[in-house]
């Protein structure tokens, strides 16, 4: 049987990992966008 | 996976399989590959990482609609058989988690959609979160018969948020692409609503087969049918797409209107023997994909 501490931790560990990965990647997706963008007349 | 000792599940932090169920992904699979295709047909297109960001904010913008009408929702899919096990409603999962969620979500995807296309596009996309979740879930779902007649419209916004994202504009062809899926939704969720239509009862949900009964939904399934063929047609005599998309259209709406002739034709009130039902519903998400992608191809092969 698994504890209920340890399972709000590994839940917690998991989303984090998830969100480390989303917020890369959202910062990824910034710098390509802001090199389209200045690389357009918009 | 291991079992654990508690007695309130929703004590703990929402696993993330949970937070993805509440975005629906299926559904958002239809909206991302309709969207993508207003975005393809556009006469201009943005540049890849530019497009690659409005179809990420539609679907984002999807997901936080589910996200909202389930936290909406949680007593109402409680009673239904269907929804019964999703996050909210199975108890894995604290209403008030969903709604920071689905708030940030959509709030998130509108600015960034803003930010990198334009901010009609922004516009448009809070316009249909909106719709879908205030007009739509709160106001007409669980009121009137025709809540899907309505509610439609927030299904037909991304293929034209696609085009705009692309353009910065509304077209004539952008204007069609709303009004083939918003005319396809009703005989899609009515065929569907026919042979569940004791779960939307159970639920006290007013579908149109609860609150008229099966006959008249099944003329009103025919019926939709009649505009959203000519609909899905127009945009080659207007000179909108090419002989190609033309010619599938024709064929595509043929096969549509037999199986909605079927369904007016069928008789049986027992789910079980309700084929023909079964059958228009199953093909009318092979048709939107089928019609969307013939659309796409006419425009880039012709």
């Amino acid at each position: 049987m698994m504890r209920h501490e340890d399972e709000v931790v590994r839940r917690q560990r998991e989303r984090a990992r998830i969100l480390a990965l989303l917020l890369g990647a959202f910062v990824v997706l910034l710098f390509f966008i802001t090199i389209a963008k200045t690389g357009m007349n918009w | 996976m291991p079992a654990i000792e508690m007695t309130n599940p929703a004590a703990l932090p929402a696993d993330w399989r949970d937070i993805l169920a509440l975005t629906k992904p299926r559904v958002m699979s239809l909206v991302v590959f309709t969207a993508l295709c207003g975005l393809l047909v556009a006469p201009a297109l943005p540049p890849l990482v530019l497009g690659f960001t409005a179809i990420l904010c539609i679907a984002l913008a999807a997901g936080a609609c589910g996200a909202l009408n389930q936290w909406y929702e949680v007593e109402l899919d409680a009673k239904m058989r269907r929804t019964a096990k999703r996050p909210l409603p199975a108890g894995r999962m604290d209403r008030q988690s969903a709604l920071h969620f689905g708030v940030g979500l959509a709030g998130f995807s509108v600015v960034l959609m803003g930010l990198a296309t334009n901010w009609l596009a922004a516009v448009l996309l809070a316009a249909s979160i909106l719709f879908y979740v205030m007009i739509y879930t709160v106001w007409l779902k669980p009121r009137t018969p025709q809540n899907i007649v309505i509610g439609g419209g927030a299904g037909a916004f991304p293929p034209l948020i696609g085009w705009v994202a692309a353009t910065g504009q509304v077209s004539a062809l952008a204007i069609l692409l709303f009004a083939i899926i918003f005319l396809w939704t009703p005989p899609h969720f009515w065929a569907l609503s026919l042979f569940v239509r004791s779960d939307y009862a159970a639920a006290g949900i007013p579908m149109l087969p609860v609150v008229k009964g099966i006959e008249p939904t099944r003329r009103q399934v025919f019926l939709y049918s009649l505009p959203m063929a000519a609909a899905a047609i127009a945009p080659w005599p207007l000179g909108l797409a090419g002989p190609i998309y033309g010619v599938c259209a024709i064929i595509l709406n043929f096969v549509f209107l037999v199986l909605a002739a079927r369904v007016l034709a069928n008789r049986s009130t027992d789910p079980a023997q309700m084929e023909p039902e079964k059958h228009l519903f199953a093909f009318s998400v092979f048709y939107l994909f089928a019609l969307f992608t013939v659309l796409v191809a006419d425009r880039w092969i012709a």
